[in-house]
C-alpha cells in the first residue's frame, strides 16, 4: 500500500488523546495498524523497526491486558520493553508524578506508555520528560488506544465507519474509554447515541454532538454497533444506580434488547467484562455478533502502529 | 508616636462619606486630624513630612476580610510578615486570617499568640478569625465569648462548610448573644465531594468530577432558613453563583441581617481557565460559567455582595505540581486584588468609590474595625494609587512567598504607590 511520508501527516510529539487528531492522522494510523494485523497472524511475529529502542510501561493503576498488549506490540517491533510496577512502589513513598517522570527521563527511554488514575496525568508527565508518551489511559478523562482499537475493529467488519450509528452504553460518566470513542467516531462522521441512567451521564454530554437516551431498546433501534462499558460494581455503593439486578433488568445487554439493533449489528465491550452486569455471558460469547475478541487482536496492532509513529523520527534520518 | 505627615495635591476617594474630590490628608499620631481640599503645605506643622500626591488617588487603606497566612503550620507557604508584606504592596492596611491553620485558631491562647505574632510584624493590622467549632470539626462549638474577649473578629470554620444544621443552628444562635458574627464557607460537602471544578461541560470533557452550583445555593438557602429561626448575624464567604446570590438579595430585602463577600477571581475568571488542567485556577469554590460569573459582577453592582475580599490562600510548588485532582485548592490575591478589580471601573460596571467601597468601609464595619475611613480621627491608614498605571503580574512582581496567582502574565491597570499604615508608610513603589 503506498502511503504518504509520515513525518508529514502525523505532526505529534505524544498521543496524549483523540482531542487533537485530524480525521486524516486517525486514518493512516488505521491503514498502519491493518499492517501489522497481518503480520500478528504469521508465526514470525517479529520486527526490528524499534531496534534499540526503550520503551517503558508506567502503570499507576493496574492493568494486565492493556499493559501485556502493548508490550507484545513494543517486543513484535523489536524495542526493549521493561515494565515499571509503580502501582506499588516509589509513589507509595510519595514521589511526586513529575519526580517519576524526572528519573525516567534521565533513563533515556524513547517511548513511555502510562496510564494514571488521574485525569490530566498524562499530559502533565509529558510537559517533564524528553521522549514520546502514550496515554493509556488517565482517569476519566480519554484512553485513544482504546479508540482506535475500536475503530479499527469497526473498519474491518464494517468496511466503513462514516454513516454508521454506533450507541455507547452503559457508566459514561466514569469512562474514559466512552470520551475517546465519542471524539473518534464523530471525527470519522458516525452518529453517536449515548445509553444510561441519568445518573450516570456526565453533565452537558450532548454538548458532545451525541443523541441521549434513556431508554435501552429505543437507543438500539436500527444501530450497527453496540459498545458497552463496564459498571465498576463499587458505583452501587455511590448511589448511582441501586442494585446489579436492577441495572442488568434495564441496560444489561440481552438478545431481548438487541433485537432492536439491526439483525447485523456488532457488539464491543473494551474488558474486562462484568458477566450479567452490563452483559449477558450468552451474547458476549456469540461469535456472529461479538467482536470483542476482535477488539483485543485489534488492540496490539493499533499500538505497534502508534509506536511505529511517535519512534519514526529517531529511525529515519530527515529528508 | 510617628512624625506628622502632610499628603497634599491627592485626589481625595472616601466611600463612607462619598467624597471625591481634590485636596489632602494632615496626620498627626497616627491619625488623620484634617481631610479635604483646604489641607495644603501651609497646614504642615514643624518637621511634618510632606508627600505630594501628584494627583493620584488617595483612599482609606483596603480591609481584606479574608486570607490566609500559614502561620502556624505552614510557614514554608506564607509568614504573616510575607503575607503582610504582599498585602502592603497591594494597598491593603487591615487583614482578617482564616482559623484553619495548623494548629487550628480554637481556643482563646492562639488567638492572643496570633496577635502577638500580628503585632511584631510592622506593617498592616492583622486580625484574627477564631474556629466556630472545636478543631474546625463541625461537632462542638468553640469558647466563642472568649474567643470573642480574646480578640477574634468573627467566627469560622475557614475552607470548610458547617455542615450540620443542628450545630450551624446553635453557633447562630449562641453567637448572637455575643454579637458575634459567623461567617460560612458555604458549601455542601455531599454534594461537592470528589469534585474539583464546576460542574458542566468543560468538567465532562476533561474527565474532572464536577460541583454542581447548586452545593452552594442549598448550603446558603438553608443557612438562611437557620437566621430566620435564630437572629444574629451571617456573612457568606467568597459567593460565587447566580443560585446563591439570588438567595442572599431576597434575605436582605425581608430584612435579614446577612452580608456576603466574592473574590476577584469570580469577578475576573471562569471556569475556562482550568483547561489545560491548570491547577493555579483550581480554587474552593470553583470557577464557575460565564453566566454565573457576569452574576456575581451584577450582584457587587446592585449591592448584594457588600465586599470584595482576597481569599488568599497560599500554595506552595509541590502542592500545585500534581495532577488536577490531587492539587491543592487557593490562589493568592491580597497583592492583585485592588489591582484586577479596577477592570470592572475601567470596563465601567462600578463606579470608582462603589468598587472602593466594598475593599473599605463595608468590611471595617462588618468586622466592626475601625479602619476603611477618611475622616478626621480615624487612624491614618492610607493607599495612594494611580488607577490607570498598567503592570504584568510576574513571579518576580509578588511578594508572597507562595506564587500561585491565576493572573500570571497578565496585564492589569491599577498600581499602588503607596501605602500607609497609623501614618508610617509601609510600603512605596520604586518608580
Amino acid at each position: 500500500m503506498h502511503m504518504a511520508d509520515p513525518r508529514l501527516i502525523f505532526q505529534h510529539k505524544h498521543l496524549l488523546g483523540i482531542e487533537g487528531l485530524q480525521p486524516y492522522e486517525i486514518q493512516d494510523l488505521l491503514d498502519r495498524a491493518d499492517g501489522y494485523v497481518a503480520l500478528n497472524r504469521q508465526a514470525d511475529k517479529k520486527l526490528q523497526v524499534l531496534k534499540g529502542l526503550t520503551h517503558i510501561n508506567l502503570f499507576f493503576e493496574s492493568s494486565t491486558r492493556t499493559q501485556t498488549s502493548f508490550e507484545l506490540a513494543g517486543k513484535r517491533l523489536g524495542a526493549d520493553v521493561v515494565n515499571m510496577a509503580v502501582a506499588s512502589s516509589a509513589m507509595k513513598k510519595g514521589e511526586t508524578l513529575i519526580d517519576t517522570a524526572m528519573t525516567l527521563n534521565a533513563m533515556h527511554p524513547d517511548v513511555l506508555v502510562v496510564r494514571h488514575q488521574d485525569s490530566g496525568a498524562v499530559a502533565l508527565l509529558a510537559r517533564h520528560v524528553r521522549c514520546a508518551v502514550i496515554n493509556a489511559g488517565d482517569g476519566a478523562h480519554e484512553h485513544p488506544t482504546q479508540a482506535l482499537l475500536d475503530a479499527l475493529t469497526i473498519r474491518r467488519r464494517k468496511g466503513r465507519i462514516e454513516g454508521l450509528t454506533v450507541a455507547i452504553c452503559g457508566d459514561i460518566l466514569h469512562s474514559r474509554v466512552a470520551r475517546s470513542n465519542i471524539l473518534l467516531l464523530l471525527a470519522m462522521g458516525a452518529r453517536v447515541r449515548v445509553v444510561a441512567p441519568i445518573t450516570l451521564l456526565p453533565a452537558g454530554i450532548e454538548g458532545f454532538g451525541v443523541d441521549v437516551f434513556r431508554d435501552m431498546q429505543r437507543g438500539l433501534e436500527d444501530v450497527d454497533i453496540v459498545m458497552m462499558l463496564r459498571l465498576q460494581t463499587e458505583r452501587m455503593q455511590g448511589s448511582f444506580v441501586p442494585s446489579v439486578a436492577e441495572y442488568f433488568h434495564f441496560y444489561g445487554l440481552t438478545y431481548d434488547k438487541l433485537r432492536a439493533a439491526r439483525p447485523d449489528a456488532l457488539i464491543m465491550h473494551p474488558g474486562p467484562m462484568n458477566r450479567g452486569v452490563e452483559i449477558d455471558g450468552v451474547v458476549a460469547d456469540d461469535i456472529d455478533r461479538s467482536a470483542i475478541l476482535d477488539q483485543v487482536e485489534m488492540g496490539v496492532a493499533v499500538r505497534m502502529a502508534v509506536l511505529d509513529l511517535l519512534t519514526l523520527h529517531l529511525r529515519v534520518p530527515a529528508a | 508616636m510617628s512624625r506628622p505627615v502632610v499628603l497634599v495635591n491627592a485626589r481625595l476617594l472616601d466611600p463612607a462619606s462619598g467624597l471625591d474630590g481634590r485636596g489632602g490628608v494632615l496626620v498627626v499620631g497616627g491619625r488623620i486630624a484634617e481631610v479635604g481640599p483646604g489641607v495644603t503645605v501651609a497646614l504642615a506643622p514643624g518637621g511634618a513630612e510632606v508627600i505630594d500626591a501628584k494627583g493620584l488617588c488617595l483612599a482609606p487603606g483596603l480591609v481584606d476580610m479574608r486570607v490566609q497566612f500559614g502561620e502556624p503550620g505552614a510557614e514554608h507557604k506564607e509568614r504573616i510578615d510575607s503575607g503582610a508584606a504582599a498585602a502592603a504592596a497591594g494597598g491593603v492596611t487591615s487583614m482578617a486570617v482564616l482559623p484553619n491553620t495548623d494548629p487550628p485558631i480554637d481556643e482563646p491562647a492562639m488567638v492572643e499568640f496570633l496577635a502577638r505574632r500580628a503585632r511584631q510584624v510592622k506593617l498592616g493590622k492583622v486580625y484574627p478569625y477564631a474556629a466556630i467549632t472545636k478543631r474546625l470539626e463541625g461537632r462542638e462549638l468553640a469558647e466563642i465569648g472568649l474567643l470573642k474577649a480574646a480578640g477574634a473578629v468573627a467566627f469560622t470554620d475557614g475552607e470548610r462548610a458547617l455542615a450540620d444544621a443542628r450545630v450551624m443552628r446553635r453557633a447562630l444562635s449562641y453567637a448572637s448573644g455575643f454579637d458575634a458574627l459567623i461567617v460560612q464557607h458555604p458549601e455542601e460537602p455531599a454534594l461537592a465531594e470528589h469534585g474539583v471544578m464546576n460542574e458542566g461541560a468543560l468538567a465532562s470533557r476533561l474527565g474532572l468530577a464536577g460541583i454542581a452550583p447548586a452545593a452552594e445555593t442549598i448550603m446558603v438557602e438553608r443557612d438562611l432558613r437557620l437566621l430566620d429561626l435564630t437572629g444574629g448575624r451571617l456573612h457568606f464567604g467568597h459567593v460565587s453563583t447566580a443560585g446563591a446570590l439570588a438567595a442572599i438579595r431576597a434575605a436582605k430585602a425581608r430584612g435579614l441581617r446577612v452580608t456576603c463577600d466574592t473574590a476577584p477571581h469570580y469577578l475576573a475568571l471562569n471556569e475556562l481557565e482550568v483547561e489545560g488542567y491548570r491547577t493555579f485556577a483550581k480554587v474552593s469554590p470553583p470557577l464557575r460559567a460565564e453566566e454565573d460569573r457576569r452574576a456575581v459582577v451584577e450582584a457587587l453592582r446592585d449591592g448584594t455582595i457588600d465586599v470584595i475580599a482576597s481569599d488568599h490562600c497560599p500554595q506552595d510548588q509541590d502542592s500545585k505540581r500534581l495532577p488536577f485532582a490531587q492539587a491543592a485548592y487557593g490562589v493568592i490575591g491580597v497583592q492583585t486584588m485592588l489591582a484586577v478589580c479596577l477592570r470592572l471601573m475601567h470596563e465601567g460596571e462600578l463606579g470608582l468609590l462603589a468598587l472602593l467601597r466594598t475593599m473599605t468601609e463595608a468590611p471595617a464595619r462588618i468586622l466592626g474595625l475601625d479602619a476603611g475611613r477618611l475622616a478626621k480621627g480615624a487612624p491614618a491608614d492610607l493607599v495612594l494609587f494611580d488607577p490607570e498605571a498598567p503592570w504584568k503580574v510576574t513571579e518576580a512582581s509578588l511578594k508572597s512567598l507562595s506564587k500561585n496567582t491565576a493572573f500570571e502574565g497578565r496585564l492589569v491597570e491599577g498600581r499602588i504607590a503607596r501605602t500607609v499604615v497609623d501614618g508610617r508608610t509601609i510600603f512605596l513603589q520604586d518608580s
